[in-house]
């Protein structure tokens, strides 16, 4: 059935591609990502270093929780527990740089296929689990990883309670830039393609397969879809994403550490989720916006705040606006529109 | 054999503040068919009120019982006010809600008390059991309040009609609604429950670990693991369940070089991703069946 179609696209007329392209263009949704694409290049030529410090940050986080809404956002497993994958690709390529010399760049992909290995294994037993008891594996999963990052035997790897220094990169070629800038446009390169990589995935029948067995898993089994393989490879992919992310920090911040991925990393990824929006893939930046600046204002106010204004802002989201940032603008478009047709 | 013996006795007595909590996991569990991620928190947040309280110049029994009743008071309230509203939500929302009174109750417990460590009296001492030096007064404490804690619990389900209508509201809420018991509120009173065993398990724990706003979060994970190797459905399977996850932890710790004491909570993860592939239902639970 796909050939015929595929060749009416291929001879139609060249008028015909040219309005579809104009259509396209002017499509607001996608002036918008556009627009927020060159912003993001022009910011870092504007601002103070340390600025652009944070907001590469923005970006890491940002990935961390598009890994962990994919798992929970599009295929409705619950995970605690991504504290723990971010943890396991900052190691991985702390140590691969650290340790064997290799350059940083070649420790994403490294990162990556580690992290797919173990969230793929993960997600194993978690097939077994649903809902609340995935949420318990995946909690005791988080609270037991900085421990196992201590554990002496490999400390010789791991660097033990000290954790590990990293070098930062330098530009390369030569480029008349600093290396916070640098870092801020790989980390930008590396975020857009693993966004439109997630959005393609989404869109795709594989990410129809992953949200039909978020929306029933019964009805979706029925239809044919293999519900378990899905699953895990859905674990898998999160994971990377997040194992990914993580190898950014690590780069990043030039240290990693067993106690910065502790529960409370876990909590922030789904705060990020939460409020970005479930199930939303441009609503992970507005996540990782929030995760990066709002405990910074709470601790400017009283230290220790930071927990209970997250805490507390939870609550809000859930009781105010379920859908998250991303629920809220598609309310207020809807109201908009409907106000400007009366 | 004199050592696998102390470690045993020992491995009880930790094991009782599992129990514990395992035991108020599995009450709100029963209520709402929720696990509450919060539990631990709440327990240190009751035994901070407690510590407050004897540095008023209470003394030790006053500001006990009075913890567990503020507790319980402090319980029920949460139910009312957070997941009364929302017990319709998705599952999602839930946890999420768990999650949010976890990070609420910790950083102001740090607000309150700051995280420096106190240390917090225990009402039984630390002196050698009837002359043995294998085990202290303050265990053998741990082990019998347990025990009595889950008897008065038995006796309260099995005995009262409060109890017999907790249970029906627990087991079949339409049902129970129609022969007239407030199934809301049997579920506020399983949530006050909870919070005053939770209380009694923290004021235990604390003289051990030392008092502090993170204390319970190893306690926590391994009364989980008590709760679902014994079995959410059931309160003595919980119970027997936190004890056996005592045992395990301390021989482990005593037997395994390296891995029992540096990857005690490692530990507490495998065994729970074992238990639920294994035997979903725990030792003592029994197989849930739903209609799809």
């Amino acid at each position: 059935m796909s050939a015929p179609s595929k060749e009416s696209v291929a001879f139609a007329p060249p008028a015909v591609a040219a309005i579809g392209r104009r259509a396209a263009l002017s499509d607001p949704k996608r002036l918008f990502v556009v627009g927020l694409v060159v912003a993001a290049c022009v910011i870092p030529l504007l601002t103070r270093s340390f600025v652009t410090f944070q907001l590469t940050q923005v970006m890491v986080y940002a990935l961390a929780i598009l890994g962990l809404n994919l798992l929970t956002g599009f295929n409705g497993q619950f995970s605690l527990g991504h504290s723990a994958f971010y943890g396991i690709g900052a190691y991985t390529a702390a140590i691969l740089m650290s340790r064997w010399g290799i350059p940083y760049f070649w420790t994403l992909p490294a990162a990556g296929a580690v992290c797919f290995g173990v969230g793929f294994l993960f997600g194993l037993p978690a097939l077994r689990l649903q809902g609340l008891y995935l949420a318990l594996a995946t909690f005791a999963l988080a609270i037991a990883m900085p421990q196992i990052l201590k554990f002496r035997p490999i400390e010789g790897f791991t660097g033990g309670v000290q954790g590990l220094f990293l070098d930062k990169p330098d530009p390369p070629f030569g480029l008349p830039i600093s290396a916070d800038q640098w870092l801020y446009y790989f980390t930008l390169a590396v975020l857009l393609v693993m966004f439109a990589g997630a959005a393609s995935l989404v869109r795709s029948r594989t990410g129809r397969a992953i949200m039909a067995i978020r929306d029933n898993p019964i009805a979706a089994a029925a239809m044919g879809i293999n519900t378990a393989l899905y699953k895990t490879l859905t674990f898998g992919v999160s994971a990377l994403y997040t194992g990914v992310a993580g190898a950014l920090g690590a780069i990043v911040v030039q240290f990693v550490a067993p106690d910065s991925f502790s529960f409370l990393l876990s909590v922030s990824f789904l705060v990020g989720l939460v409020i970005g929006g479930v199930g939303s893939i441009p609503g992970c930046l507005v996540g990782g916006l929030f995760v990066l600046y709002v405990p910074n204002i709470a601790e400017s106010v009283s230290t220790g705040l930071a927990g209970a204004v997250y805490g507390v802002i939870l609550l809000l989201v859930i009781f105010v606006m379920p859908a998250g940032m991303a629920g809220f603008v598609r309310f207020a478009r809807a109201r908009l529109s409907r106000l400007r047709r009366s | 054999m004199e050592q696998l013996l102390q470690q045993v006795l020992a491995g009880l007595a930790t094991g009782a503040i599992y129990a514990c909590m395992a035991l108020a996991v599995v009450m709100i569990y029963q209520a709402i068919d929720h696990l509450n991620f919060a539990q631990g928190e709440m327990a240190m947040f009751s035994t901070f009120i407690a510590w407050q309280l004897m540095r008023w110049g209470q003394p030790y029994w006053v500001a006990f019982i009075a913890s567990v009743v503020l507790s319980f008071i402090g319980g029920v309230a949460i139910e009312r006010v957070l997941f009364r509203p929302i017990h319709n939500a998705p599952i999602l929302s839930q946890i999420v809600a768990f999650i949010a009174l976890f990070n609420i109750l910790n950083s102001s417990a740090g607000q309150i008390w700051d995280f420096t460590i106190k240390s917090f009296p225990s009402p039984f001492g630390h002196k050698p059991f009837l002359g043995e030096p294998l085990i202290d007064t303050h265990q053998v404490g741990m082990i019998g309040v347990t025990l009595a804690m889950l008897g008065l619990l038995y006796l309260f389900f099995r005995g009262t009609r409060l109890g017999l209508a907790m249970r029906a509201a627990a087991a079949n809420p339409e049902s129970a609604r129609l022969v007239g018991i407030r199934v809301g509120w049997m579920t506020a009173l399983g949530w006050g429950m909870a919070a005053a065993i939770g209380a009694v398990a923290g004021m235990l724990i604390a003289p051990v670990v030392f008092l502090e706003p993170n204390m319970m979060l190893g306690v926590l994970l391994y009364g989980f693991a008590g709760a679902v190797l014994g079995g959410m459905t059931s309160p003595a399977g919980a119970v027997a369940g936190g004890f056996l996850v005592g045992v395990i932890e301390n021989l482990a710790g005593t037997f395994i070089p390296y891995v029992g004491r540096e990857l005690n909570l490692t530990i507490a993860l495998v065994l729970i991703v074992a238990v639920l592939m294994v035997r979903p239902s725990g030792i003592f639970g029994r197989q849930v069946v739903t209609r799809v």
